[in-house]
């Protein structure tokens, strides 16, 4: 058996079965630790597919930072778990129908063209160098303004979570430095203009 | 193997052929196509938990996402994992996004029950 058809089984045989477990587990956590196997076993499909730095940056990306969001989100909540789940096998026949109706649809349309071999020449792309390097070489060039679109929608997206989830606790005291900043000297001092006492005798 | 029909004569041996070759493109379709499907059924299966809903989509950019590189490689076409960098940047914030507004609706309403989000039927 050829080694690569060996590892893409491997690999593709963990990747459904960690699917799997993510949408039927009892426990969100669980849910959550089996979503991290399954990116980390497309990760090793695209490294398969030499996607070398897209493989690193799902591992690096999701794994180490939306996981790790999800994980706290969860355990961060205090929500009775079980509650959700009550009506879980009365939605199975629906859930199993809309998936093998979606599974059959691609298959239709993938099974037509099934093992044709769709390749091109192999290692005109490893005649140019590192797989980083040509990414970079197209992403800096040809798409500079969709990747400066997504460096503000990354910002736009700080913002936003930021602003939603922040609030102010009653009965805590706190400095507002604008108005600190806007405070002129009228707003302190008073100046009142008050005639002096004349001495008796004077006038 | 259909591009090399005169190797195996025998149909059974062309059943089993798609097991021993190195994956096509098509193993990664389908491959992709069976995650999506599971992520699909999981929404419907978990239609009252909003934290595996977020995951069921992470589940289903994955899917896309495998397609896109999977084409970008039989291809030889660096544009699909230019998409799939893009789509990686919007899927990270949209689950940041998406978790905030989880947080802030489990501080309002103390539950992250789909059933429960009814404030806006009137």
């Amino acid at each position: 058996m050829n080694v690569q058809a060996a590892l893409f089984y491997f690999f593709a045989a963990i990747l459904v079965f960690a699917a799997l477990r993510v949408v039927t587990s009892r426990n969100p956590v669980h849910s959550a630790l089996w979503l991290v196997l399954a990116f980390f076993t497309a990760a090793a499909h695209w490294l398969m597919l030499r996607a070398e730095f897209l493989a690193i940056a799902l591992v690096l990306v999701y794994v180490g930072a939306v996981m790790v969001l999800f994980l706290f989100v969860v355990m961060m909540l205090d929500v009775n778990f079980d509650n959700l789940r009550s009506q879980f096998r009365s939605y199975i026949p629906v859930g199993a129908t809309v998936g093998v109706l979606v599974l059959v649809e691609m298959a239709l349309v993938i099974l037509g063209s099934f093992l044709k071999p769709v390749t091109a020449p192999a290692g005109a792309a490893a005649a140019r160098g590192s797989n980083t390097r040509a990414l970079g070489s197209v992403l800096y060039t040809d798409y500079v303004y969709p990747f400066e679109i997504a460096a503000v929608v990354l910002l736009v997206a700080i913002i936003a979570a930021i602003v939603l989830t922040h609030r102010k606790r009653k009965g805590t005291k706190y400095q507002n430095p604008g108005d600190q900043v806007k405070v002129r000297a009228k707003d302190r001092l008073r100046i009142l203009n008050i005639p002096s006492e004349k001495r008796e005798g004077q006038a | 193997m259909r591009q090399s029909p005169a190797a195996g004569t025998g149909k059974r041996e062309n059943d089993v052929a798609f097991l021993t070759m190195a994956p096509t493109l098509s193993h990664y379709l389908v491959l992709g196509a069976i995650l999506f499907a599971i992520s699909m059924a999981g929404i419907f299966l978990n239609r009252k938990n909003v934290i595996i809903l977020l995951m069921a989509i992470e589940l289903m950019l994955l899917a896309v996402n495998m397609n896109f590189i999977a084409f970008s490689s039989f291809l030889n076409d660096m544009a699909g994992q230019v998409f799939v960098f893009f789509i990686l940047t919007v899927a990270a914030a949209e689950s940041a996004i998406g978790l905030a507004i989880l947080v802030l609706l489990f501080r309002n309403v103390g539950s992250i029950d789909v059933e429960d989000l009814d404030a806006l039927r009137g």
